[in-house]
């Protein structure tokens, strides 16, 4: 698969009061056409700056990107000047937000919102870019899209909201669509229903597709490769398969350990993961899972492992792989990676 | 929407009554009367002058006869000036202070948002403090003191500018400064506050997530967010400026409503008070109703709870 973003090394801060937040701490990650990513992780370890880098929206300052590079069809967007960005943005890259009350602007009509951003990129007559956006919000199952477009936001429910937005970020049809916890704020039902939309459009459009969650629930229903992130850097990556039946990393396995489960013995206490994240202010020496980590040696606090390859797809950030770390896991990981 | 406006219009009348009724009162209630001050006056004359202008009735009658003139928009006859109809001396002066209103309101909201948006682009940067250092000046230098300042500076030192005066153009220029100096910095201050909050929104990120350039989102998305305050204070400041200030007209010779209204009073000129209060008080009535209305169409929202707060 040709990748379409490559995340090089990308290493993000951000200058606070009490010093330096390393928030993104050398992530390399890439995405396919077509494929359709999960980034997973507790709040604070870095996913949204990660996904906002790579749209450029992180204010500068406070946020400073260090290093790195976000190659975008070939073309390295980190160093695009912001005139150039803006007609990568809703154009080759669309994004959802995470809380659709407050992500679309009160005084203006849904219509002119999406109409905006095609009579920008699309170079669409008004009157054109009022079809295709009639056209968008049938498309994002909005009943009724003729008389609908001509309402404001707060007509419209939290779901119905999130569905523009959806329209939005696909109007002018782009080759990835970041969606950061596009779910998080809506209830359970609307959050299977958009989730669904979600899927539907990127089968139909091919779009690539990022989506940041902590809910490890909808990675599975939607996509096909999960990246799990702690404390700025990627921690595992692989298929869903692989991250859900045979997780590697202990904070992959105690985030799943700490999900309810369909076949969980009624009584049996869910396992929470101790402790809390480490201070990116001063990042720890070693691994950023060290301190809460079950399994932790003495390495573990000195020295940052390095990435190792299972298979093809899944990579573990532990010194738990490592050859000398006599672990009884290192045989399962090889035995369990086909 | 039609009956939100048809409510705020009931509303507007039922306050001018009371405001008509109480200034009527008032007025009759303060020691003195208008035909004291004649000079040389036997008890036959000040009877003859009391009967001419209706004052030896009940005060009850005489707010009747008021009230029945007021149908016609008539605001009765000057007891100072000889003569003279209240609605034409009023047409005459408000003249100025319109003219002069007008342009200073349109500065104040011109300068105040651009001052107020570029602190707010700027924020806790050199030109939000320089910004906010002017506003502060603004608000808290009097306009006796500034309007004098400006004239010294302008007119005396650089002769740049008229003294006194409000016949060409440029004899706007001053008088318009020293009336709308606080104006423009409570502007700035507003908008910038709220400014800040709607940079901030979530629906600015999702305006630059599609593309568009710092410009549009600016004016096309933050401003209309940030602007109600503007137009709540807008009501109050229309009919505040335009009816005169008294300093300025006096500083600047410029015979408007402010003025002659001080002057009606001191000479208790009955007729004159009742009309300059009803006219003020109209305008203050009709610029609240209007800023209402424009609140209404710049933020939609609003028009669903119009609707509903009447239902």
């Amino acid at each position: 698969m040709k990748p379409i973003l490559e995340v090089k090394d990308l290493n993000v801060s951000f200058e606070v009061y009490g010093g330096e937040v390393q928030a993104v701490r050398g992530v390399n990650f890439s995405v396919g056409e077509g494929e359709a990513v999960a980034i997973v992780g507790e709040s604070g370890s870095g996913k949204s700056v990660t996904a906002q880098t790579i749209m450029r929206l992180i204010p500068t300052p406070p946020g400073n990107i260090k290093s790195g590079s976000v190659l975008f069809d070939g073309q390295d967007l980190l160093s695009l000047s912001e005139r150039e960005m803006q007609k990568v943005r809703g154009n080759k890259i669309g994004m959802i937000f995470q809380d659709p009350m407050t992500s679309l602007n009160p005084t203006m009509t849904v219509g002119a919102q999406i109409i905006e951003g095609l009579m920008k990129h699309e170079k669409l007559s008004r009157s054109a870019a009022r079809t295709r956006a009639i056209e968008l919000l049938s498309m994002v199952g909005i009943p009724n899209p003729e008389s609908r477009i001509k309402q404001y936001p707060h007509h419209f429910s939290g779901g119905m909201r999130q569905r523009v937005m959806i329209a939005i970020a696909l109007a002018c049809n782009p080759s990835l669509l970041i969606a950061d916890e596009p779910t998080t704020a809506l209830d359970v039902t609307i959050q299977a229903q958009i989730l669904r939309l979600m899927k539907d459009l990127q089968q139909k459009t091919k779009t690539s597709i990022i989506l940041i969650t902590h809910d490890l629930g909808i990675v599975a229903d939607v996509c096909d490769r999960v990246i799990v992130m702690y404390a700025g850097q990627i921690v595992e990556t692989g298929t869903k398969w692989e991250i859900f039946r045979n997780p590697q990393h202990p904070y992959t396995k105690g985030l799943l350990r700490s999900l309810p489960r369909l076949d969980q013995r009624k009584g049996e206490p869910l396992v929470p993961i101790f402790g809390t994240p480490p201070d990116l202010i001063q990042p720890p020496k070693g691994c950023g899972f060290c301190s809460r980590c079950d399994e932790a040696m003495r390495i573990c606090e000195t020295d940052v492992p390095a990435p190792t390859s299972l298979s093809d797809t899944q990579t573990v950030r532990c010194w738990l792989q490592h050859p000398l770390a006599k672990s009884p896991n290192m045989a399962e990981g090889k035995g369990a990676s086909v | 929407m039609v009956r939100y406006i048809l409510n705020k219009f009931i509303f507007m009348f039922l306050s001018l009554f009371l405001l008509i009724t109480a200034t009527f009162a008032l007025m009759n209630a303060v020691p003195g009367s208008p035909l004291q001050s004649e000079k040389a006056t036997t008890e036959q004359i000040q009877q003859n002058m009391k009967e001419y202008y209706g004052l030896d009735k009940p005060v009850i009658v005489q707010y009747g006869v008021y009230l029945k003139k007021l149908a016609h928009f008539d605001l009765g006859i000057s007891m100072k000036k000889r003569f003279q109809s209240v609605n034409k001396a009023i047409t005459r002066s408000f003249g100025y202070s319109f003219r002069l209103g007008i342009v200073s309101i349109i500065t104040s909201v011109v300068a105040g948002c651009v001052l107020g948006i570029i602190a707010a682009l700027y924020h806790r940067k050199f030109l939000d403090n320089l910004a906010m250092i002017l506003a502060v000046l603004g608000l808290a230098v009097p306009s006796v003191v500034l309007a004098p300042l400006l004239q010294y500076l302008f007119s005396v030192k650089v002769r740049w500018f008229p003294v006194t005066g409000l016949t060409h153009p440029i004899d706007y220029v001053l008088p318009t400064i020293a009336l709308s100096s606080v104006s423009i910095a409570f502007i700035a201050r507003l908008i910038r506050s709220s400014m800040i909050e709607s940079l901030n929104a979530e629906y600015i990120k999702t305006a630059k997530s599609k593309g568009l350039a710092g410009h549009v989102i600016v004016w096309k998305h933050a401003l209309r967010n940030s602007i109600l305050p503007v137009v709540t204070y807008l009501g109050y400041l229309i009919a505040n400026v335009i009816t005169g200030s008294v300093i300025i007209e006096q500083i600047f010779g410029i015979p408007g409503m402010g003025q002659f209204f001080v002057s009606c009073v001191i000479d208790r000129d009955y007729p004159m008070i009742m009309g300059t209060t009803i006219f003020y008080a109209v305008l203050l009535v009709a610029s609240r109703f209007l800023a209402d209305i424009i609140y209404v169409l710049v933020d939609p929202r609003m028009r669903a709870s119009a609707g509903k707060a009447v239902k």
